[in-house]
């Protein structure tokens, strides 16, 4: 057993809902207990859709456990083919119906439905959604071009082949999904950038695909993968088994971007357009090196989330914003050695968690001034005093926008500018409140932006409680009067920090009462 | 619109098969009552948390179950910023299933664990699943050893929320009947009202029934989970909500008396349960008369305004809380809507007579649900208003019929005269607004 409070994940039968959901023409047969379909409000309210997910549930209950719950199973799955009429139909079982074992895979193939089916095995005590939805939409593509795979070579292709057929090139988009971060507009985005280098997009999926599209993925010159926790598996299968070349690159940020085009230029033998005409097409290169970005120099950031958007969070944060990333993770295990790489150039060791307190405490402990992270990394940060953005899924009902607000593409890294750096109070005020302290209006740890506001009472109570946890493993270490003032004049959102360095280079020192003198010996000390 | 292209699937047949367990514990069936099987789209059980852990904030939901647990409550909760969460899963992992796990053990340690981690909690609810119930998981017993262990300091309860045992509120029904066998034993007369209320809602109900001559009255679940209400044969037990058909029992098992009648739903059923609870106590009626009328006058001038967009409207009830029948009543006879069909998840007859008897006759009622057969008959009956789950409001909504989403009626204060415009407000605010906007 292991406790929870917080889960980043659902259960990997709602990674499948995604795929069907995401989908058209494909219905998902869902042997659970009344009570699972909690899960249709995660599209009905969170992605607001306008129609039911195409998911029919058993909804067995106890009643039902001394019956035949197998007859129920075949009875939904005739009714749901029946009413739906699928171009292809997908049976699994949530948690619960895990433990009682009716085999409704087994048992829909032996009902000859007449459209292709697949049996889904998500393992609901091991494995998570993303795996889930990776799982979902890798059985499905396969069991959907099994009649091409005996007749593909296997051998690599070429992508240059569109100009020997008089054509233009094509490419898949392959990941985006409901409930995932931005796909709808990342896609958009991501389709215009293609568009103008003359590029088609072949099939874009799941998202919007039907069955039938799927069935064309091998016409495709590249595999774009997006969104590699949905995609990564069925490109890899498609590599070995079809020959297609994968692009890995994800095009968030201007420099991901860049890459991006490069390297699919390069692969399909087209002029990749230079590089000067390419950093126009986004505006946040010159925001970030307008002088108003200089405040924005250093600024401590920690990055969590999906493994994806947390690497490229970290490489935009670092190398077009100029923050300096304190801590790197995700929840992510699949990815978790791409996660570890990233943080390894930053200097950093990755933090692959799904216990969202050990996040809570690695940000408290690298006190950053900005949290890049999830639904609940934003709860922690509020509980902490320190602005915050949300980066990744899991996400809540503010982070699927009416407005188009990708996080891919020249647009994306526009929306990553303005929406990073709003939490964040602007350098004016940084400055006047650094510098009068007594201002009625404009106290400290006011922030000019109501996202990610903090409460400075809350702040100090739990930086408190850091310090005693601290003292508590090592010698006492006493803030004298003089202390105490003194660190109450640093801007509260560098305080954590140098509290913290003060109390290091005490403990060193074996300084046992901190003073304001040792407060700027510390300082001076962790400047050289 | 996507319902047009499907294939009509014929819901008679889906519908006849009845177990006999549905088909009515006990009572002559009912005339009107239509009983459904098939797929159910509502919640569990585990939801009822989400307010329960706010009711008693000393209080600690651990729920024993799977991730699709902890994913529901966090996805029902999850928009509230909590400084600290009050509840909690433990998720089964492989080793618990296989059994290399002792399942005691480590719920011991999972339970010393978040105890240490929060000492102020006084009460942990250990909250059975489908998952722990399936696999039989003997929660009351570890609740009876943890008890043991932390006696003194924290009681540990056991209820289930399970989805194959539970329907949403069932949940707190549940929670309450646990909390039953700790009521300590007292023969003074009091009221005792069950069923959580809105605090600014127990407060008013207090001082009206303190104003018109009943000294004592205490509540179930209480504020605090350690200040429980004592019971015994002076205890005339009042319902708040109309699902508490397990606690209501297990009260009436301990010498309270149960006091039959409506619901205090509507400025009519908030009037006849305080009437109710004052004869129950051989109360004057001049002076209930007296505190009553102005609040009944009052009341029913603030609905004056709601009447005049609800009158004639035709409503549908999709089953979710139990809520529905009183809801029903009240917005036919006070805001002179028509009753389409009026779905419940679990009908218990006692509990709900007096309800009923207050219904038009013929009223369609359906207890249980095939959604899809369900939907259709929505469809078909192009009804003014549908109260249903969210899994449902927005679809229906694309369809164009105006939805009222059900969930928010367990969360607001609606019980009461006072509260009965508001009550009613709830159901024209979908209407006035899709009145309200305009495109082009």
């Amino acid at each position: 057993m292991e406790l929870t409070l917080w889960t980043y994940e659902g259960p990997p039968h709602v990674g499948a809902m995604r795929i069907a959901t995401s989908m058209e023409g494909l219905h998902y047969v869902l042997h659970a207990p009344q009570g699972d379909t909690y899960a249709d409000l995660l599209f009905t309210m969170i992605e607001r859709c306008d129609r039911r997910p195409p998911v029919t549930y058993t909804t067995f209950q106890a009643r039902d456990l001394g019956g035949d719950t197998a007859d129920l199973v075949k009875r939904s799955i005739a009714e749901a083919v029946e009413r739906f009429q699928p171009e292809a139909l997908l049976v699994g079982e949530s948690c619960t119906a895990e433990l009682i074992q009716d085999q409704p895979g087994a048992l829909a193939a032996g009902m000859d439905l007449g459209i292709p089916m697949v049996s889904l095995e998500l393992p609901a005590y091991s494995k998570k959604e993303n795996w889930g939805a990776a799982e979902t939409f890798y059985q499905l593509v396969r069991t959907l071009l099994k009649s091409q795979l005996d007749l593909s070579t296997k051998k690599k292709r070429d992508p240059k082949e569109w100009r020997k057929e008089k054509r233009r090139p094509k490419v898949n988009l392959l990941g985006p999904s409901l409930l995932g971060f931005r796909c709808r507009d990342d896609i958009r985005e991501i389709t215009t950038l293609l568009g103008s280098f003359g590029i088609e997009v072949n099939v874009t999926a799941p998202l919007g695909a039907r069955p039938l599209d799927l069935q064309r993925l091998p016409e495709g010159d590249l595999n774009l993968c997006l969104y590699p926790e949905i995609a990564a598996p069925l490109c890899n299968w498609l590599e070995r088994n079809f020959g297609m070349v994968t692009v890995r690159t994800v095009p968030i940020g201007v420099g991901d971007t860049q890459a991006f085009i490069q390297e699919i230029c390069n692969l399909l033998g087209l002029q990749a357009p230079p590089i000067s005409t390419i950093q126009q097409a986004s505006r946040m290169p010159w925001y970030s090196q307008s002088v108003d970005s200089t405040y924005l120099t250093g600024k401590r950031v920690f990055i969590f989330g999906d493994a994806t958007h947390a690497i490229s969070a970290a490489r935009v944060a670092s190398r077009e914003l100029g923050f300096q990333v304190v801590g790197l993770g995700s929840y992510c295990r699949e990815l978790a050695r791409e996660v570890r790489s990233a943080a390894k150039e930053l200097g950093l060791e990755a933090l692959i968690t799904d216990n969202y307190l050990i996040v809570e405490q690695a940000m408290a402990d690298a006190a950053p001034e900005l949290v890049l992270g999830t639904q609940m990394e934003r709860h922690s940060a509020k509980r902490l005093g320190i602005p915050c953005a949300v980066i990744s899924a899991p996400i809540h009902v503010q982070d699927v926008p009416a407005r188009h607000s990708p996080q891919m593409g020249w647009e994306g890294a526009s929306v990553i500018f303005d929406s990073w750096v709003h939490p964040l109070m602007m350098g004016l005020e940084e400055h006047l409140i650094g510098m009068f302290r007594h201002d009625f209006e404009f106290i400290d740890g006011h922030l000019s932006h109501l996202e990610g506001a903090a409460s400075p009472e809350k702040k100090t109570q739990v930086i408190n409680l850091t310090k005693s946890e601290l003292s508590n493993n090592a010698e006492q270490l006493i803030w004298n009067s003089s202390g105490e003032l003194e660190l109450s004049r640093i801007p509260f959102f560098v305080r954590g920090k140098v509290r913290r360095n003060t109390e290091s280079f005490a403990r060193e020192r074996g300084i046992t009462e901190i003073s304001d003198e040792t407060l700027y010996e510390a300082k001076a000390h962790f400047n050289r | 619109m996507a319902a047009s292209t499907l294939k009509k699937v014929n819901c008679m047949t889906a519908s006849m098969s009845l177990s006999p367990v549905q088909s009515g514990l006990n009572s002559p069936i009912l005339s009107g009552v239509r009983k459904e099987n098939g797929q159910r789209e509502v919640f569990c059980g585990l939801t009822s948390i989400v307010w329960l852990h706010r009711r008693m904030p000393d209080a600690f939901f651990l729920v024993v179950g799977s991730r699709t647990c902890a994913h529901l409550i966090q996805s029902a909760a999850g928009v509230m910023i909590f400084a600290e969460p009050r509840f909690g899963t433990a998720i089964l992992g492989e080793r618990d299933l296989a059994g290399i796990a002792d399942a005691n053990e480590e719920l011991d340690r999972v339970a010393a664990d978040l105890l240490s981690r929060r000492p102020e909690i006084r009460t942990l609810f250990l909250v059975g699943s489908c998952p722990s119930e399936v696999i039989k998981l003997d929660l009351a017993k570890a609740a009876e050893r943890l008890n043991y262990r932390y006696s003194g300091q924290v009681r540990v309860l056991n209820y289930s929320g399970s989805g194959i045992e539970t329907t949403f509120t069932e949940g707190e029904d549940q929670a309450l009947n646990a909390m039953v066998p700790l009521l300590p034993y007292s023969d003074e007369s009091q009221l005792l009202i069950v069923g959580t209320l809105a605090d600014g809602v127990e407060e008013r109900f207090k001082k009206l029934f303190q104003r018109i001559g009943i000294e004592t009255v205490r509540s179930l679940p209480p504020r605090v989970s350690t200040e429980l209400p004592p019971i015994g044969p002076g205890t005339r037990i009042l319902l708040a909500q109309p699902f508490l058909s397990v606690t209501a029992r297990a009260l009436q098992s301990k010498g309270g008396k149960l006091i039959n009648s409506t619901y205090p739903l509507g400025v009519e059923g908030s009037c006849q349960w305080m009437m109710a609870a004052a004869e129950a106590f051989g109360l004057e009626r001049a002076r209930v008369t007296q505190v009553m009328s102005p609040l009944i006058q009052r009341g029913k001038t603030a609905l004056v305004p709601f009447r005049q967009k609800l009158e004639g409207k035709r409503i549908f009830f999709l089953p979710d809380s139990q809520l529905e029948i009183p809801l029903a009543r009240f917005l036919c006879r006070e805001c002179g809507m028509d009753l389409v069909e009026v779905g419940i998840p679990y009908l218990d007859r006692q509990l709900m007579a007096s309800e009923l008897a207050l219904l038009p006759p013929n009223t369609p009622i359906s207890e249980g649900q095939n959604v899809e057969c369900q939907l259709e008959r929505v469809r078909a009956s192009s009804p003014d208003l549908v109260v249903c789950g969210m899994g449902l409001a927005n679809p229906l909504e694309a369809e164009g019929i105006t939805t009222k989403w059900s969930i928010e009626l367990v969360f607001s204060p609606i019980h009461g005269c006072d509260q009965a415009a508001d009550l009613a407000e709830l159901f024209t605010r979908p209407l006035s607004r899709r009145s309200l906007l305009h495109w082009g």
